[in-house]
């Protein structure tokens, strides 16, 4: 991921797997439908959201506002970069 | 002790964390809410009308009642306090009149509000306290197992209703108004910048504040009716409502799953109870009385 290489899309979203409870706010209000749900599942068995389509995310942190169990959050390249520079 | 909500290695490399947390209890999350249920989008709007309103969070106190709602007050970073059932308002009222500089907010469900607490509620907001009431519509009795609400509207199936509701339902914007809310707004869960908006703007008002945000029960009301899944309703909220600000309270009644009107209906300035009583005293008792409170309002 810290290669710019490798990097898609204007943004990313961090997902906290154990604590999703798969309800799908998350996927199914993405303005540019970026997410889907994993193949996996969690401890308590709830599929969570995963990156399908990583060039398409913009890291709007739509995700995180709609998320009712604080499992998920976008930011933009840009910030992550400050926030690295900062760090 | 590692806790679910701590930052992951990818999070610690680049140095993010999300942008919510600081204004949550982190070692209580997960927290009990079904999966759908909207009573998580609002904390997460109210937690970003925190952080966007700039204020102490040491100046903010959150009280709630009883019901899935009520357990908000555990899950903030906040001094909170989780009342008795119905008596979230007047709670409130005594913090607010024994400690003038706090901001205090209610963060309470509709059953807890405007039934057991309905009375509370009326004269909370006739005499003008300075406190904001959130309250979370999600049309049913939550916790206690799916029974008829002040809040349902007609036609739809709870377990103390098998055949449908019949009662007709509060109109809670139009309640608020008629008893003399100085800020009155409805949002659902689909409006979660609006809310937040309206949130923060709540804040930093001063006088009876009360935010309406409805919010789906999947695990009563939808699935009892055949509604869906919490994702479901959110999508009807998308579908039906319209924002139109400022307008008559009178109509913006809900029926079942039919059209919403949300928005901002009411903003408007009315002496507080704490400013009626510092004038009254003044008047009457003249140089005698010392003002109390009054450098906060």
């Amino acid at each position: 991921m810290s290669d710019d290489q490798q990097r898609k899309g204007r943004g990313t979203v961090f997902v906290k797997e154990e604590v999703c409870k798969g309800c799908s706010y998350c996927i199914d209000f993405c303005p540019t439908h970026a997410l889907e749900f994993a193949r996996e599942f969690n401890a308590k068995g709830y599929h969570y959201p995963v990156l399908g389509r990583p060039d398409d995310c913009t890291g709007c942190d739509n995700c995180g506002l709609y998320c009712p169990d604080f499992a998920i959050y976008g930011a933009r390249w840009k910030d992550i970069d400050e926030k690295k520079k900062a760090k | 002790m590692s806790l679910l909500m701590d930052q992951s290695a990818e999070e610690l490399e680049c140095g993010m964390d999300n942008p919510v947390l600081p204004f949550l209890r982190k070692d209580r999350i997960p927290h009990i809410w079904c999966p759908g249920c909207g009573i998580g989008t609002t904390v997460n709007s109210f937690c970003r009308a925190l952080g966007d309103s700039g204020m102490d969070l040491d100046k903010i106190a959150i009280v709630s009642g009883i019901g899935c709602t009520g357990r908000t007050a555990g899950y903030l970073n906040l001094d909170s306090f989780h009342t008795t059932h119905g008596r979230a308002i007047p709670f409130a009222t005594g913090l607010k009149l024994a400690n003038p500089d706090l901001k205090v907010v209610v963060y309470s469900g509709d059953g807890d509000l405007t039934a057991i607490g309905g009375n509370h509620f009326m004269h909370a907001a006739r005499r003008n306290m300075d406190i904001m009431v959130v309250c979370i519509n999600n049309f049913t009795y939550g916790m206690t197992g799916g029974q008829v609400a002040p809040t349902t509207p007609l036609g739809p199936t709870q377990t103390t209703m098998p055949f449908g509701n019949f009662e007709s339902s509060f109109n809670l914007p139009f309640l608020a108004d008629a008893c003399g809310a100085v800020y009155v707004a409805r949002w659902t869960v689909y409006h979660v910048r609006q809310l937040a908006k309206a949130m923060k703007e709540g804040l930093q008002k001063k006088g009876f504040v009360f935010i309406e945000a409805m919010a789906p029960c999947p695990t009563l009301y939808s699935r009892r009716n055949r509604l869906g899944d919490g994702v479901d309703q959110v999508k009807y909220f998308k579908e039906r409502s319209t924002i139109k600000n400022g307008v008559d309270t009178k109509d913006v009644g809900l029926t079942y799953q039919g059209d919403i009107v949300v928005g901002k209906f009411v903003d408007r300035d009315r002496p507080t109870w704490m400013d009626s009583m510092n004038d009254h005293f003044g008047k009457v008792l003249g140089d005698k009385y010392e003002t109390y409170g009054a450098h906060h309002g």
